[in-house]
C-alpha cells in the first residue's frame, strides 16, 4: 500500500522522509514538482500522479505537501483519507499542523508514523490509541521529562487497540464530569447579482468534547430527526438505533472528537441572513472603474451577524484600488488580486460600505466581467436548519 | 521562506561545535538534530559520529535517548546515518521503551544495507515472540517482519506460523500484516504463506479480519476459493472492522461477488436492449432480434437473487454513513457493480456528501461520479445542483463538475444547465471557459432540442474578446455544423472572416476545413480565403498547412477555374517545407488532383474521395466505458491499468455452486455470538426443513446435485420466508476436513439424508431460532483469549463414525465412558429442582456435531408425581466465546422414571469458567451451570514415542510445568498410575519403552493444542510429573489435578 511519505513545503524542501518499505529515492518528487510547476496554483496540483514506477498521491494541507508513493494498486481515496488523517492527528498533537511544528517535533512524528501504518497498512489511526502510545507534548510534560528523564513514549501498552471499542481508551477518570457538544452549521450557497439564490445547502457538524469517566454510554435524541436525511457518522455510533428509533447512541471517544456532520439540501429552508448590494463597472477606454458594495443583515431573529469578511478575486487587469470603508479593514494584494475586507460585526444603523476607485493597467482590454464576491460571516446560537436537539442521557 | 526562519541559523557555521556533545534540552533538541544533519555532509566533522557513538554506549538512559532522537531526526530528513549501526544495534534490548522504539525505528530504516549486523539483533525478536505479554510478542513480530533480511526468511516463517495461532488476537492480526512482508521478501514461500492466510480467514475476530483479507489481496487474490466458507462471516463482521480493514474487505468482496452470483440485472439488460433497439435500430434488423431475444428470454428462468447477495448488499449500506469517505466510496463501488438497478440510487446521496470534504477527496469522487453518471443519469439528477461551480473551486475539480453536469442534461434540466453555462462562460479562468464550450457542444450534440440554441450562442462568444474563447467555440462549432451544414452558410461565411484575426493554430485548422468542406455553400468566399492563406502559408503552424493542401485540394475539384494556379503555388510551397508530413501530403495530392499522363485511375476518382459525405463527429464523454475499471480503484482514475490491479471479472452466465459457501454455517452459527455483538443481528440462518437439510449434506455431496434444483429450492426459502435462508446441515463440519473429506464422506453423506427425519429437524429449527435470539442478546464485550479455533482438520480424532445426528439416546448407549469410571456431578438437586434432579457427566465421547465441543451427558430424573413436560435449555449465557449446543427438547419425563438421558455440548473456548444457562420446564425456570475440571477439556490424542518425544521439544521453557510428589501407597502399581491419571483427565496412553516413565497425550477440544504429560517414577514413592502444553494456565491446573489424584 503506502511506501513513503515525503512531507514538502511551499518552498519545494522535502523536510521530512518516511520509508515503511525499502527507501525509495527522494528523486521520485521529481516528478511531482514537474506537475506542481504545470499547476498554476497548488489547488490544481492533480492528487494522483502517474510516474513509470511509481504513483504520487499527494493532499494539500496548510501549506505542506504530503506527498505518498504507491507502488500497487490502492483505492486512491484509501491514501487520500489516510493523509488527511495524518495531518489532522498533528494537528491534534501539536495544536497546528505547520513545516514549524513538525520539525520542532519530528521524533514524536516519527514515532507516530511509525504507530499509524504498518508495512503501508494503517495500523493505528484513532487519537485516543496514539495517544496512549505516544503522549503529546506541553510544555509541562518536556520541563517534567527534562528533569526527571522520562520520556513521551507510554510505558503503558494501550488497551483500546484490543478492545471491540478502539475508540476509547480505558480507565478513564475526572473529578468533573461534562460533556459539551457544539452544533456548528454552515450554510453553503450561491447567489446571482440579481440577489436570488441558485443554489444553497445547509452543512452541520456536531463537534464533542467529552470528559467523562468509565465507559459513558450516551444517547441523544432531536426534536425533529427528520431533516437529518443524510448523515455521516463517527464509528462509535450505533447505526442499528438511529436506523429504528433516530437517537444518537453511543460509547464516545475521550476528548474531542466529531460526532456527526450532516447537511441539509432543502432550498425553501435556507434563508440567508445577509444581503450585499454591489456596484462595480469598469469604463470602456479608460484605465479606472468603480467599485461600490455595501452589506446588510436580513431577518435574522435578532441575532447579529458577525466575524464577516469578504474576499474578492479581481480581474488580472486590475493594477490597484483605492477605496474607502466605513467600518473594517480593506487589503488588496497586488500579486494576487486578491481583495480582503475585514468588516467585523454589523449593526443594522450603519452598514458597512467600501467604496473606491479601482486602477486598471492602461492599454489592457476591460474585464468583461464582475469577479464574485465570496462573504463569510458567523451567527452566535442560531441553528439554521431548524434542528434542536431534545435531551441527551448518558448511563 | 518564511514557514521556518530558524533555518539559515541552522547551516550558519556558528552552531557550537561543544553543544551537541552535552545532552540537550527536549526543547533544543529539534534544533540540535538538525544541525547534525547538516554537519554530517561536512567532511572534517566526522568526530560528531563519535560523539553520538559515545552517548550511544554509555549507561544512562538519557544519553542515549538524546543520541538516539538525534539520529532520527537524521534520517527523517533523509541524512545518511548508517555507519551508526553497529553502536545503534546494540541498544536493541534496551530497557527504555523509548531509546528501544526508536531503534527499532534506526532498524527497519538500515537493516537491509547492514544485512550481517541486522542479525545481532534478531535473537532479541526471537526472545520476544516467547513474551507472556501480548503487545510485545506483537511488536517483536512487527520488526523482525520489517527487516527485510532474506536470511531470516525461515525464521520469519516460523514466526508467523506461530502468531497466527496465537492466544491473543492483536497477535494474529500482526501475524496478517506480516505476511505480505514475507511474500515480498520471498515470493518462494507463497504456497505456506496461503496455509497461513487460511487459517487467519478463519479467524471470527474484527480485529484480525481486515489484517488478513489484506494478505490475501497482496499474496493470492486469484484464490477466490479461499473466501466461500469465510464469505458469511465476513458480511456479518464487516460493520465492526477498523475503517481501513472495510475498506479492503469491500473491495474484495466486490470481485468475489462477481464470481459467484448472477448479474441481478440479466432480465432488466435484456428488455431494456430490446427497446432501445426498437427505437434505434432498422427494421429489418429488429425484427430478428426481437426474436432472438424472446427466445433467449424464453430459456432464462426468472431471476432471484442469492441469499448471499442480499446478504452482502445489506451489510454494507448502513457503512455509507461512515465518517471515512474511502469507505463511503467503496460502497458505492460495491453497489454500482452488484446492486439492482433500482437500487443503485441509494449511493447518491452519500457520494453528493463527500464533494463538502477536502478538495482530494471531490478530485476522487467527482471521477467515479463522472463515471456513474454515465451509466446512471438517473441517480444523481436530483442532486444537479450539488454539482453546480464555485468560483472558488480549482479548475481541475471545475472541470470534472462540468462533465458530470453535461452527463446529466436532458431534455428536461437542458435549460437550467445552459442558463448555468452561461455565466460559467464569463468566467476569469479560461481553461474552465474552453471546456465550458466544449460541453455545450456536447449538450448540443446530445439534446437535439436545443441544437440551434446553443449553436446561436457559440456564434455570438466567436465575437467574444478573448481569443481562447473564440478558438474553442470554432472548434465546437465545426462539429456541430458537420451534423447539418446546409442550413448554416451564415455561420460559415461569418467563420470565415475570423481567418484575419484568429491566431489559435487548431481554431484556424478548422476554420478551413470547414470552408473546404462546405465550399460549395460558400462559392465566393472559398478562393478568397485560399488566396490570403496562400500569402501567409509559410508562416502558419503544420496543422494549418495540411488543412490550407486540403482547402486547396477541394477548390482546385470544384472550381478549378478560379482556384488552379493557387493550388499550385501552396503545392509548391508545401514541397519545400520543412516538415515531411507536409511535402508528403503535397506530393500525394499533386498525384492525385492533376491530371497527368501517368497517374492513374484514381484521378477521376479524386472528387468522390476528397468530398465523399463524412459521419459528423460524434462528442463522447471521456469517462465514458470506464466502468470496465472497478470503480474507487487507481486504475479507474487513472485509466490505465496499474500494477497489481485485479480485474473486475463479468458476471458469470451460470452460478457456480452457491453451497460451497455453506459449509461454514455451523461453525458459524455457534460462533455467531462475536459476529452479532455488532452487527445488530440482521442476519438470521433460519432451518427450513428437513428437504433442504438432505439438499446440502457436505461440500462433496452437493456436487452431484443439479444447480437449478438447489436454486429453486433457495427461491422457494426466499420467498416464504422473506429473510435470509441459509442451506446448512450440522453433520457436515467434519466433512469439511480437506484430507478426510475424499473417502467415506458421500457414505455419511447418504446416511444423513436417511436418518434426517420430519420432526427431529424441526426440532433442531426452532432449537436453533432460539439460540440465535439469545446470542443476539450476548453482550457486546472483547476477550481476547477466546478465539483460537481452528479449522476442523486439525482435529484428526474426530471419528467418522461419530456423525450420527443429534437425538435421545438410550441410557445404556452413552453410559459406556471411553476411558475409566465416570464421576457424575449435579447440575439440579432435587430439593431445589422440586423433585426434579439433573446430574451430569462428561462421557469422553466426542460431540458428533462440532468436533470443538466438549460432550457432557445429562440424566434427569423426575421424582416427583406429575408429568414434567418440555424439558429444555433456555437463555444460555455464555461468556464470549463461549458455546452452548443445547439438547433436544424432552417432551415428557414420567413421574418417577429414572433418566432420560441427553447430550448436549459446550465449547468452553479452553478455560474452566462455568456455562450457565437455564433448565426450563413448562412451569419453572432453574439457574445452572456446568463447570468442567480441566482434565474433561481435552480427548485423548494417540502418538508414537517419537512423535511424543518430537513434541515435547517444541514445547519447553514457559510451556513446561514441573512438579515433584510423593506417590501414595496404593497408587505405586502401573495400573493404578495409569487409572489415576486417566480418571482425572481424558489423556491416551502413550507406549513408552522406560519402565518407571508414564506418557499420556491429548489435544484440547477447542483449540487442539497438544497436552504432553509425563510421570517418571523415581526410588521410592517419589516421582516427578511433567506437563507441557502451550496452554500455560491448563497445564498449571491439570498439574494440580493429577497430582491430587495420584497423593489423595
Amino acid at each position: 500500500m503506502i511506501h513513503s511519505l515525503f512531507l514538502i513545503n511551499c518552498s519545494g524542501d522535502i523536510f521530512l522522509e518516511k520509508h515503511w518499505k525499502s527507501v525509495v529515492s527522494q528523486s521520485v518528487c521529481d516528478y511531482f514538482f514537474e506537475a506542481q510547476e504545470k499547476a498554476v496554483d497548488v489547488e490544481n496540483v492533480p492528487p494522483v500522479i502517474s510516474t513509470p514506477h511509481h504513483y504520487l498521491i499527494s493532499i494539500y494541507r496548510d501549506k505542506i505537501f504530503f506527498v505518498s508513493v504507491i507502488q500497487t494498486e490502492v483505492p486512491p481515496l484509501f491514501v487520500i483519507e489516510f493523509l488527511h488523517r495524518v495531518a489532522d492527528t498533528f494537528q491534534d498533537y501539536f495544536g497546528e499542523c505547520s513545516e514549524t511544528s513538525i520539525k520542532d517535533n519530528v521524533v514524536i512524528v516519527y514515532e507516530l508514523l511509525e504507530e499509524m501504518l504498518d508495512n503501508g497498512f494503517p495500523l493505528a489511526t484513532e487519537s485516543n490509541i496514539l495517544k496512549e502510545l505516544i503522549k503529546p507534548p506541553t510544555i509541562l510534560r518536556s520541563v517534567v521529562n527534562s528533569i526527571t528523564g522520562s520520556s513521551n513514549v507510554g510505558d503503558t501498552l494501550p488497551t483500546g487497540q484490543l478492545s471491540n471499542i478502539p475508540w476509547r481508551r480505558a480507565g478513564v477518570k475526572y473529578t468533573n464530569n461534562e460533556a459539551y457538544f457544539d452544533v456548528i452549521e454552515e450554510i453553503d450557497a450561491i447567489i446571482d447579482k440579481s440577489g436570488s439564490t441558485v443554489f444553497a445547502e445547509i452543512q452541520g457538524v456536531i463537534d464533542s468534547c467529552i470528559k467523562l469517566s468509565g465507559m459513558p454510554d450516551l444517547s441523544l435524541s432531536f426534536m425533529n430527526p427528520r431533516l437529518l436525511d443524510d448523515v455521516s457518522f463517527h464509528p462509535c455510533i450505533r447505526f442499528k438505533r438511529w436506523e429504528s428509533e433516530r437517537v444518537l447512541s453511543f460509547i464516545p471517544p475521550d476528548g474531542n472528537f466529531r460526532l456527526i456532520s450532516y447537511r441539509v439540501s432543502s432550498q425553501n429552508l435556507v434563508a440567508i441572513p445577509v444581503y450585499v448590494k454591489h456596484m462595480i463597472s469598469f469604463k470602456e477606454n479608460s484605465s479606472s472603474g468603480r467599485f461600490d458594495v455595501t452589506i446588510g443583515p436580513k431577518q435574522n431573529m435578532g441575532k447579529t451577524v458577525e466575524g464577516v469578511v469578504m474576499t474578492v478575486h479581481m480581474p488580472k487587469a486590475v493594477l490597484n484600488m483605492n477605496l474607502t470603508s466605513t467600518q473594517g479593514n480593506y487589503t488588496f494584494d497586488p500579486v494576487t488580486k486578491v481583495l480582503t475586507w475585514d468588516i467585523g460585526k454589523i449593526t443594522p444603523q450603519k452598514l458597512p460600505n467600501l467604496k473606491g476607485i479601482v486602477n486598471l493597467q492602461s492599454g489592457a482590454p476591460k474585464p468583461e466581467e464582475n469577479p464574485s464576491l465570496n462573504i463569510q460571516f458567523k451567527i452566535q446560537q442560531l441553528a439554521i436548519s431548524a434542528k434542536t436537539q431534545t435531551w441527551m442521557e448518558g448511563r | 521562506m518564511a514557514p521556518f526562519p530558524g533555518r539559515s541559523r541552522w547551516r550558519s557555521p556558528a552552531a557550537d561545535p561543544t553543544a551537541c556533545c552535552s545532552p540537550c534540552l527536549p526543547g533544543e533538541q529539534p534544533r540540535a538534530a538538525g544541525d547534525e544533519g547538516q554537519l554530517l555532509t561536512a567532511p572534517g566533522l566526522l568526530h560528531r559520529h563519535d560523539d553520538l557513538k559515545e552517548m550511544l554506549d554509555s549507561n544512562k538512559d538519557s544519553l542515549k535517548l538524546e543520541a538516539m532522537k538525534r539520529i532520527v531526526a537524521m534520517i527523517a530528513r533523509g541524512k545518511n546515518a548508517s555507519d551508526l549501526f553497529p553502536a545503534v544495534v546494540k541498544n536493541v534490548a534496551c530497557k527504555n521503551i523509548e531509546v528501544k522504539k526508536l531503534v527499532y525505528v534506526y532498524l527497519v530504516r538500515y537493516a537491509e544495507e547492514q544485512q550481517d549486523l541486522a542479525l545481532l539483533s534478531i535473537s532479541t525478536f526471537q526472545r520476544g515472540l516467547k513474551d507472556p505479554n501480548q503487545l510485545i510478542r506483537a511488536s517483536a513480530l512487527r520488526v523482525l517482519s520489517s527487516i527485510r533480511v532474506p536470511i531470516i526468511v525461515p525464521i520469519m516463517m516460523l514466526a508467523i506460523k506461530e502468531a497466527a495461532s496465537d492466544m491473543s488476537p492483536y497477535v494474529r492480526k500482526t501475524a496478517a500484516h506480516a505476511i505480505p512482508k514475507l511474500y515480498s521478501l520471498d515470493s518462494d514461500q507463497k504456497d505456506q504463506l496461503i496455509e497461513v492466510i487460511e487459517k487467519l480467514l478463519a479467524d471470527k475476530t474484527t480485529l484480525v479480519a481486515g489484517s488478513v483479507v489484506m494478505a490475501f489481496e497482496e499474496v493470492c487474490p486469484e484464490r477466490i476459493d479461499l473466501i466461500h466458507k469465510n464469505y458469511r462471516k465476513l458480511c456479518n463482521l464487516l460493520i465492526d472492522v477498523e475503517e481501513w480493514g472495510q475498506v479492503v474487505i469491500i473491495n474484495m468482496l466486490t470481485r468475489y461477488a462477481r464470481t459467484q452470483f448472477l448479474s441481478p440485472n440479466q432480465n432488466e439488460s435484456l428488455l431494456e436492449d430490446s427497446a432501445e433497439k426498437a427505437f434505434y435500430g432498422s427494421d429489418e434488423e429488429d425484427t430478428k432480434d426481437a426474436k432472438a431475444e424472446a427466445t433467449s428470454l424464453v430459456k432464462r428462468k426468472p431471476y432471484v437473487m442469492d441469499p448471499d447477495h442480499r446478504l452482502l448488499l445489506r451489510n454494507t449500506k448502513p457503512l455509507l454513513q461512515s465518517r471515512n469517505a474511502a469507505v463511503v466510496m467503496a460502497v458505492a463501488q460495491l453497489y454500482f457493480h452488484l446492486a439492482p438497478k433500482a437500487e443503485v440510487g441509494v449511493i447518491a446521496k452519500a457520494l453528493v456528501r463527500l464533494l463538502r470534504s477536502h478538495r482530494s477527496v471531490q478530485y476522487v469522487v467527482l471521477q467515479n461520479v463522472a463515471t456513474m453518471s454515465i451509466k446512471r443519469r438517473g441517480m444523481f439528477e436530483p442532486y444537479l445542483k450539488s454539482f453546480y461551480i464555485r468560483s472558488t473551486d480549482p479548475t481541475q475539480i471545475k472541470i470534472l463538475k462540468l462533465e458530470v453536469l453535461t452527463n446529466l442534461a436532458n431534455e428536461t434540466n437542458i435549460s437550467t444547465i445552459l442558463r448555468e453555462f452561461q455565466t460559467y462562460i464569463r468566467s476569469m479562468d479560461k481553461d474552465f471557459v474552453a471546456a465550458t464550450i466544449q460541453a455545450i457542444g456536447r449538450c448540443a450534440t446530445n439534446i437535439g432540442k436545443v441544437r440551434d440554441t446553443c449553436l446561436n450562442g457559440l456564434v455570438q462568444l466567436l465575437s467574444n474578446r478573448d481569443e481562447l474563447v473564440v478558438a474553442e467555440s470554432v472548434v465546437v462549432i465545426k462539429k456541430l455544423l458537420q451534423m447539418q451544414p446546409a442550413q448554416h452558410s451564415e455561420i460559415i461565411k461569418h467563420m470565415a472572416k475570423l481567418t484575419d484575426n484568429i491566431q489559435v493554430p487548431m481554431a484556424r485548422a478548422s476554420i478551413l476545413w470547414l470552408i473546404g468542406e462546405y465550399c460549395e455553400h460558400v462559392p465566393k468566399i472559398a478562393p478568397d480565403v485560399l488566396r490570403k492563406m496562400a500569402k501567409s502559408f509559410t508562416n502558419e503552424e503544420d496543422i494549418v498547412k495540411l488543412q490550407v493542401i486540403n482547402l486547396a485540394a477541394k477548390l482546385y475539384l470544384t472550381n478549378s477555374k478560379q482556384s488552379k494556379l493557387l493550388t499550385q503555388y501552396v503545392l509548391n510551397l508545401a514541397k519545400y517545407d520543412q516538415n515531411y508530413d507536409i511535402r508528403d501530403r503535397a506530393r500525394f495530392i499533386r498525384q492525385l488532383i492533376v491530371p497527368t499522363e501517368k497517374s492513374g485511375a484514381l484521378n477521376k476518382y479524386a472528387k468522390k474521395l476528397f468530398l465523399a459525405q463524412k459521419p459528423a463527429p460524434i462528442l463522447e464523454s471521456s469517462f465514458k466505458d470506464r466502468d470496465h475499471f472497478q470503480l474507487g480503484s487507481l486504475s479507474h482514475l487513472l485509466n490505465a491499468k496499474a500494477v497489481g490491479y485485479q480485474e473486475l471479472p463479468d458476471w458469470p452466465d451460470e452460478a457456480p455452486d452457491p453451497s460451497v459457501r455453506n459449509v461454514e454455517v455451523v461453525r458459524g452459527s455457534a460462533g455467531l455470538p462475536r459476529a452479532h455483538q455488532g452487527g445488530g443481528g440482521h442476519w438470521e440462518p433460519r432451518w427450513r426443513s428437513s428437504r433442504t437439510l438432505t439438499v446440502s449434506p457436505s461440500s462433496t455431496g452437493t456436487k452431484h446435485l443439479p444447480t437449478g434444483e438447489l436454486q429453486q429450492a433457495l427461491g422457494q426459502l426466499q420467498q416464504g420466508r422473506g429473510e435470509t435462508c441459509l442451506l446448512a446441515e450440522p453433520e457436515s463440519v467434519s466433512e469439511e476436513s480437506e484430507s478426510s473429506s475424499s473417502e467415506g464422506s458421500s457414505s455419511s453423506g447418504s446416511e444423513e439424508e436417511e436418518e434426517g427425519s420430519g420432526d427431529q429437524s424441526e426440532d433442531k429449527e426452532e432449537e436453533e431460532k432460539r439460540k440465535k435470539k439469545k446470542e443476539k442478546e450476548a453482550p457486546r464485550k472483547a476477550s481476547l483469549e477466546s478465539a483460537g479455533r481452528y479449522p476442523a482438520h486439525h482435529v484428526p480424532w474426530v471419528p467418522r463414525a461419530a456423525c450420527s445426528p443429534m437425538a435421545v439416546l438410550a441410557p445404556s448407549q452413552l453410559l459406556s465412558p471411553a476411558f475409566g469410571s465416570v464421576r457424575t456431578y449435579e447440575l439440579l438437586h432435587r430439593m431445589t429442582g422440586e423433585g426434579l434432579s439433573v446430574e451430569y457427566c462428561f462421557s469422553r465421547r466426542p460431540f458428533p456435531h462440532d468436533p470443538h465441543m466438549v460432550a457432557v451427558q445429562i440424566q434427569i430424573s423426575n421424582n416427583t408425581d406429575a408429568e414434567v413436560k418440555s424439558l429444555r435449555i433456555s437463555e444460555p449465557k455464555p461468556l464470549s466465546g463461549m458455546r452452548i449446543q443445547e439438547f433436544p427438547e424432552i417432551g415428557m419425563a414420567q413421574p418417577g422414571s429414572e433418566g432420560s438421558c441427553v447430550v448436549m455440548g459446550i465449547d468452553f473456548c479452553d478455560s474452566t469458567q462455568a456455562a450457565n444457562f437455564q433448565l426450563c420446564t413448562h412451569t419453572r425456570h432453574f439457574y445452572v451451570s456446568i463447570q468442567p475440571p480441566v482434565g474433561e477439556l481435552m480427548a485423548p490424542v494417540f502418538m508414537s514415542e517419537n512423535e511424543f518425544k518430537k513434541e515435547q521439544g517444541k514445547l519447553t521453557g514457559m510451556s513446561e510445568i514441573t512438579e515433584k510428589l510423593t506417590l501414595l501407597e496404593k497408587c505405586r502399581s502401573d495400573h493404578a498410575i495409569v487409572q489415576q491419571v486417566t480418571s482425572a483427565a481424558n489423556v491416551g496412553r502413550v507406549p513408552c519403552g522406560a519402565d518407571n516413565e508414564y506418557r499420556f497425550a491429548a489435544k484440547t477440544v477447542t483449540s487442539g493444542s497438544l497436552v504432553l504429560i509425563t510421570l517418571e517414577k523415581r526410588e521410592g514413592a517419589a516421582a516427578q510429573l511433567t506437563v507441557n502444553s502451550e496452554k500455560m494456565v491448563i497445564g498449571t491446573m491439570l498439574v494440580k489435578d493429577i497430582v491430587q489424584a495420584l497423593v489423595q
